[in-house]
């Protein structure tokens, strides 16, 4: 790699990491209702906001009505969404006058909104109109990423508080998540975003002439109904518009992913520059690193916060290496095609199929291992052409859980879950009862945890292993041998990680990827929440013990390695096998 | 069970109307007073009518243009509404004769060329509408161009290096070559 790509990993790191401290205290007063004084003057909107809902806002919940709460929101979220989308070509803000989307793939969006999975079986440009796109779609960006962000700070509240059973409440802490956090930084990442050539618009698309007529192969039916393709010249361009930057805003930071227009952040109109394309990273990233420091905040011990952060960041810098060195490679049989993938001042080299020019190989892996990190799914390379190495990159830090980083809330929950499993391996060890936090960890916090960790192996291997079974999931693989393989395990573990990135040669919109990906997603969420709000309100209800000689420290070094090698351990046992039959064998096929 | 539904039938109607109507028209509106240009797609004019967007790549097959990079849009290449990738894996077997029949059309362009073709002037980019080539992609085309237009290779050298933009702030993105706003500017030339 060279000096250049290693200052902008640096950079983007360094960047980061400085905006982990700030960020995180300011989420912390707001979690706690201390607001600073630079926002105290939207106060008075959020309370007349509590009056109209008929919520009072010093009223906290026990975890069963906070898990209830949660899950009406949710269900309301999934009805509205799909009778937009099929109610779509009554609706105004529809200029190219698209029609009603198909039940199952209004079902399928309707979920992956939601779950804040934003796996996407439509382009957007070509069945989505305005008024869908902007509030159905990107609202559900907002809200699906501040339900993720209620459920971590109610179970942070069950590690900072003790002996009472209440962790909070849903409304407000979602309330909070959106007004004070999430819109006022997307107002500015979309103005950002703007500046550098992001549309923002509505207007119908637009044509232009091209320099040069092409002539292209037109595919048509002949009279008696079979399918071929006849000449065709086309002398204009129909340029897809829209009101995207203020979508791409919060689909960045929300880490949803779902894309405005079908090539995601591959996109010019999406991701134009190299700049925009550093902050949709850095906005990726911000909201789960500062959770860690409003985690340590908490809990008031801000050095559990950097040990859970620097767990994180070590896997991630492993990962990354990974990518970066498999796609700077390229791959080996083009060469003998007469093709140069050199890397050199004139050109970035590598395996340049399926990426963009202005990112070249160092963005281009960087942004897959930071989404896929991430739980956000937006791409701006296409991962189905990546190498194998480089692919099973994003395809393994999704197996794991998304831990690393994480989505926004989710992330930092699933990994307080392995650090529970953790501190109970250790315990194991030496013989004694584990804590964390200076809560004893007991049988029913182990089962919490174990259903978090289970669930999810379970729907993708099973999915996966019933998609190659059978005709109707063999028929959507697009790539033959191996990669076919890695396809469908990507869709189900995307769909279960609530990740949303895809294989995408995979034609997942058809009856059966549609409703198996849509109950993947949901299960995938739903049933992760609840068992971490169990675990929330087990934790709040149990006794504070004093630190004893006997008790394991959680913010040093030899416990940042222990919660990594957990992660590492737990996600390999279990997906190996499965590895081994998609990139595994395509990369050893592929080697000469 | 029914004491929460109030609140989130009633906040979801409002945080709609929040994040789903008043956020994006805010943007839009200020966006559209500061910065109308890039709000509306950073067309190009020509003689006072819209000529593209320069950040959407146009297609371009004939010898005396600079290529871009291959498109893997459908029906025609550059489709501007349905961006796409080709999603062709790395052992595909089809990836190979579309990057073999790729170099042959550089070649069958350019007879005399006989170095390596840059990478990415033979592999589609990830949106099927990238406005860039490399700089390499450039040079590698520069003497056919210089050849059919009947240009001094010196003077096409000086305008591919107006067209080429380094990294940003000299240190993000790569190198890259507008290839229709070149294509532009060489048909403007006398």
């Amino acid at each position: 790699m060279s000096a250049n790509g290693l200052l902008q990993i640096a950079l983007f790191l360094g960047v980061l990491i400085a905006l982990v401290k700030p960020l995180g205290w300011y989420m912390a007063q707001v979690y706690e209702g201390k607001l600073p004084a630079f926002v105290r003057w939207i106060q008075p909107v959020e309370n007349i906001f509590y009056r109209l809902c008929g919520v009072d806002s010093r009223q906290e919940m026990r975890w069963t009505r906070y898990a209830l709460a949660m899950l009406w929101f949710a269900m309301l979220s999934v009805l509205v969404v799909y009778a937009m989308q099929r109610l779509q070509g009554l609706l105004p803000l529809n200029p190219q006058a698209f029609a009603a989307v198909s039940p199952d793939s209004a079902f399928n969006t309707a979920i992956s909104f939601t779950t804040n999975t934003n796996w996407q079986g439509y382009g957007g440009e070509s069945s989505l109109s305005y008024l869908v796109q902007m509030t159905a779609l990107a609202v559900q960006n907002f809200f699906s990423a501040a339900a993720g962000m209620a459920v971590l700070v109610a179970l942070i509240r069950g590690f900072a508080r003790h002996t009472v059973d209440t962790i909070g409440n849903f409304w407000v802490d979602m309330t909070r998540s959106i007004i004070y956090i999430l819109l006022p930084v997307s107002i500015v990442l979309a103005l950002v975003f703007v500046s550098q050539g992001v549309v923002q618009n509505f207007s119908a698309y637009q044509s232009v002439p091209t320099v040069q007529a092409i002539t292209y192969d037109n595919p048509k039916l002949d009279a008696a109904g079979n399918p071929l393709t006849e000449k065709a010249t086309s002398r204009e361009q129909v340029i897809a518009m829209g009101p995207v930057a203020s979508q791409e805003a919060i689909k960045q930071l929300g880490t949803n992913g779902g894309g405005f227009f079908n090539a995601n952040s591959a996109h010019p109109f999406e991701n134009p520059t190299p700049l925009s394309n550093f902050l949709a990273m850095l906005a990726m990233f911000v909201i789960p690193a500062a959770l860690c420091y409003t985690f340590g905040f908490m809990v008031g011990d801000t050095r559990q916060g950097w040990a859970i952060l620097a767990a994180m960041t070590l896997l991630f810098a492993g990962f990354l290496a990974v990518a970066e060195y498999a796609e700077q490679r390229g791959n080996p049989a083009f060469a003998a095609l007469g093709v140069n993938q050199t890397m050199s001042a004139t050109q970035s080299g590598g395996n340049m199929e399926g990426k963009e020019t202005r990112f070249g190989i160092v963005n281009s892996a960087l942004f897959a291992t930071i989404t896929t990190a991430a739980s956000c799914g937006a791409v701006n390379s296409m991962h189905d052409s990546f190498t194998p190495l480089g692919g099973l990159v994003p395809l393994a830090q999704i197996q794991l859980g998304e831990v690393v980083f994480g989505g926004v809330g989710s992330g930092l929950y699933g990994m307080l879950v392995y650090a529970v499993i953790a501190v109970f391996l250790a315990g194991l060890m030496i013989g004694r009862t584990p804590e964390y936090m200076g809560k004893k960890i007991e049988a029913f916090d182990i089962k919490m945890a174990s259903l978090v960790i289970l669930i999810p192996p379970m729907i993708i291997l099973g999915g996966t292993a019933w998609a190659v079974m059978i005709a109707a999931g063999r028929a959507g693989v697009f790539n033959p041998g191996a990669h076919g393989f890695s396809e469908i395990l990507y869709a189900f573990s995307s769909a279960v990680g609530n990740n949303g990135s895809a294989f995408a040669g995979l034609s997942a919109n058809s009856l059966f990827y549609n409703a198996a990906l849509g109950f993947a997603m949901f299960f995938g969420r739903i049933w992760l929440m609840i068992p971490v709000l169990a675990l929330a309100g087990s934790m709040a209800a149990k006794k504070r013990i004093p630190v004893s000689v006997g008790s394991m420290a959680t913010h040093t070094p030899l416990f940042v390695w222990l919660l990594i090698g957990t992660v590492l351990l737990v996600g390999a046992l279990t997906f190996v096998p499965a590895l081994a039959l998609g990139p595994v064998i395509e990369h050893l096929n592929m080697v000469p | 069970m029914l004491k929460e539904l109030r609140p989130a039938i009633v906040s979801f109607l409002l945080l709609t109307l929040l994040t789903g109507i008043i956020y994006p028209l805010l943007v839009t509106g200020f966006s559209r007073l500061t910065m109308p240009a890039q709000a509306n797609g950073s067309m190009i004019s020509k003689d006072g009518k819209p000529a593209g967007s320069r950040l959407i790549g146009q297609s371009f097959s004939e010898p005396k243009y600079f290529w871009s990079r291959p498109s893997a849009t459908n029906p025609m290449p550059n489709n501007a509404t349905a961006s796409a990738g080709s999603n062709l894996g790395p052992t595909n077997p089809a990836l190979m004769d579309v990057i073999k029949a790729r170099v042959q059309a550089l070649r069958d362009a350019d007879p005399g060329n006989k170095q390596p073709v840059p990478v990415d002037l033979v592999t589609a980019s990830a949106s099927g509408l990238d406005p860039h080539i490399s700089p390499a992609a450039a040079q590698y085309q520069l003497a056919r161009v210089a050849r059919v237009r009947q240009l001094n290779p010196d003077r096409l050298h000086k305008l591919v290096s107006e067209h080429t933009e380094g990294r940003q702030f000299g240190i993000l993105g790569e190198p890259r070559v507008n290839v229709l706003e070149l294509n532009l500017a060489l048909d403007a030339l006398r």
